[in-house]
């Protein structure tokens, strides 16, 4: 890693009434890195990405972009740190009202202020970067597939060419074939751009596939980080349970929240 | 204790509710008049409120303007006032029923879809996509709303009174037997200029508080499919409560003694 990250979360506290969710995070993400995230269901991968994204305000910690301090910015400001972020959903997140190369070029035309004639080029150039066709941009996300949405959805996030691409469980909901396509193509898509990412994911198979380096979420805290060959010898019981997805052992499953 | 606590915390809980309220209606007011303004949003809005509403505001606005003509010549005929009808129709529509009705008809529709369209937004993940796009969500998705809504109701209501009146007219005229010309003088005569102001300037309030509801119950939906529902049951009820509400207080501020 450089010796300046370009994530660096510091102590990063995220409670919902009495349940703490994140208890003192620290994460540094280098330049041009690709950090996945793994963890149970509900150990709180996605507050954590929604918090570095500015959706959900954390009690206490630091987060700094590039070294800027981010947490308690202005939202004019956190508009300006956005444009470095390209997201792919969990379901896509397409807007129902827009046409699919719409959705594709909406950071360019609200974001980048790029009139819709300038757009619709790069839109159709990102569409055809995941594999699809130009006649797919003027269907309604309505009208795509589960694989379909996921690849729009990636589309959209590099279409403004980001400095940091999120992931939020990219492959859940898909079959085999398509995950692995999936993943291939978010390899492909951020070695092309150079981008630094970040993915949240309890599919091992992903996780080893996308990842320079794995961190383990649990209990509110990073309780392993490595290069993704480690993964499979991790010193880390609650490691190794959780990346051979046994039952048995320190991770106990919570049956209610 | 148990007892006071109960009331306490719904109290804290209401009190909570309207501070959020507030904040919202600041942001929202504050997102609707700065620029940039999305006009192909507003554009969208204004279709939706006004033009695909006329259709079911036109048609209560006719059958109330019937039956009002209707009901005031049975009760005035008790003490010969029928001669009335005519002025009593135009005043009550221009007025109340025509601003009134109508907004209850636009909430029920607009205010509905609107808090199902932001709710559904929401529990997609759509809205914090809009965040990761740099984009407001409440510019965006609010903003044209209230401007829309504000907007298209006076215009609403404006078609609404006119075919309020004619409603009137077609039963004064065909059922009660009313001389044509000498009902269309009785409504000319007794209707002034505040009459039909004070109806718009209602209609643009209630405009404003459909879209604030629909807008505001949709943004803070939360727990899925479930969640959506309430969202939209809460948008109709509060803006429908709201709208009698505002409109007896203007009522009071246009018509009530000094």
């Amino acid at each position: 890693m450089s010796a300046a990250p370009k994530i660096s979360i510091r102590g990063l506290k995220k409670y919902f009434g009495r349940k703490k969710v994140l208890d003192g995070v620290d994460l540094d993400v280098g330049v041009g890195e690709s950090v996945v995230v793994i963890g149970g269901s509900g150990s709180g991968k996605s507050v954590l990405l929604k918090c570095i994204l500015g959706l959900l305000p954390p009690e206490a910690g630091s987060i700094k972009i590039d070294g800027e301090e981010v947490v308690g910015i202005s939202s004019s400001e956190r508009e300006r740190v956005n444009r470095k972020f390209g997201m792919l959903f969990q379901g896509a997140a397409l807007f129902d009202s827009l046409s699919v190369w719409e959705n594709v070029a909406f950071g360019l035309i609200q974001a980048h202020g790029m009139s819709k004639a300038e757009a619709k080029p790069i839109a159709i150039q990102n569409l055809a970067a995941v594999g699809l066709t130009p006649d797919v941009g003027d269907l309604s996300p309505a009208e795509l597939s589960g694989g379909m949405k996921k690849r729009v959805g990636l589309a959209r996030a590099i279409a403004s060419r980001p400095e940091i691409i999120f992931f939020d469980e990219p492959t859940t909901g898909l079959d085999p074939i398509m995950s692995d396509v999936i993943d291939k193509l978010i390899v492909k898509c951020v070695k092309e751009l150079g981008a630094t990412a970040v993915s949240i994911t309890h599919d091992m198979k992903s996780a080893r596939h996308i990842a320079n380096r794995i961190a383990m979420l649990y209990g509110g805290k990073i309780i392993w980080t490595g290069p993704v060959a480690d993964i499979e010898r991790a010193p880390n019981e609650y490691v190794d349970q959780f990346v051979h997805g046994r039952a048995e052992g320190p991770i106990q499953m919570q049956v209610r929240a | 204790m148990n007892f006071l606590a109960i009331i306490g915390r719904v109290f804290l809980g209401f009190l909570g509710a309207i501070g959020r309220l507030t904040l919202f209606t600041i942001r929202a007011v504050v997102h609707a008049v700065a620029p940039p303004w999305y006009f192909r949003q507003i554009g969208r809005q204004m279709l939706e409120i006004g033009y695909f509403s006329l259709p079911v505001v036109g048609l209560t606005a006719l059958f109330t303007g019937m039956v009002l003509a209707l009901q005031s010549y049975t009760g005035f005929a008790r003490f010969s006032a029928e001669s009335a009808v005519a002025t009593v129709v135009v005043l009550s529509v221009t007025r109340e029923l025509g601003p009134v009705i109508a907004a209850l008809m636009v909430a029920g529709r607009v205010g509905a879809a609107m808090a199902a369209e932001i709710g559904t937004m929401r529990v997609t993940e759509q809205i914090d996509a809009l965040v990761t796009l740099s984009t407001d969500p409440q510019k965006y998705l609010v903003g044209p709303r209230l401007t829309a809504g504000l907007l298209m109701l006076p215009c609403l209501v404006l078609i609404a009174d006119i075919i309020g009146v004619f409603g009137g007219y077609l039963v004064g005229v065909y059922k009660l037997g009313f001389n044509p010309a000498a009902y269309l003088k009785r409504t000319y005569d007794y209707l002034t200029f505040d009459d039909v102001y004070s109806g718009l300037v209602k209609s643009a309030v209630f405009g404003f508080l459909i879209s604030l509801m629909g807008c505001y119950h949709g943004y803070h939906s939360e727990g899925g499919a479930q969640g959506v529902g309430r969202a939209t049951t809460n948008a109709v009820v509060s803006a429908s409560i709201l709208i009698l509400v505002f409109d007896y207080v203007l009522t009071q501020i246009f018509f009530g003694p000094k």
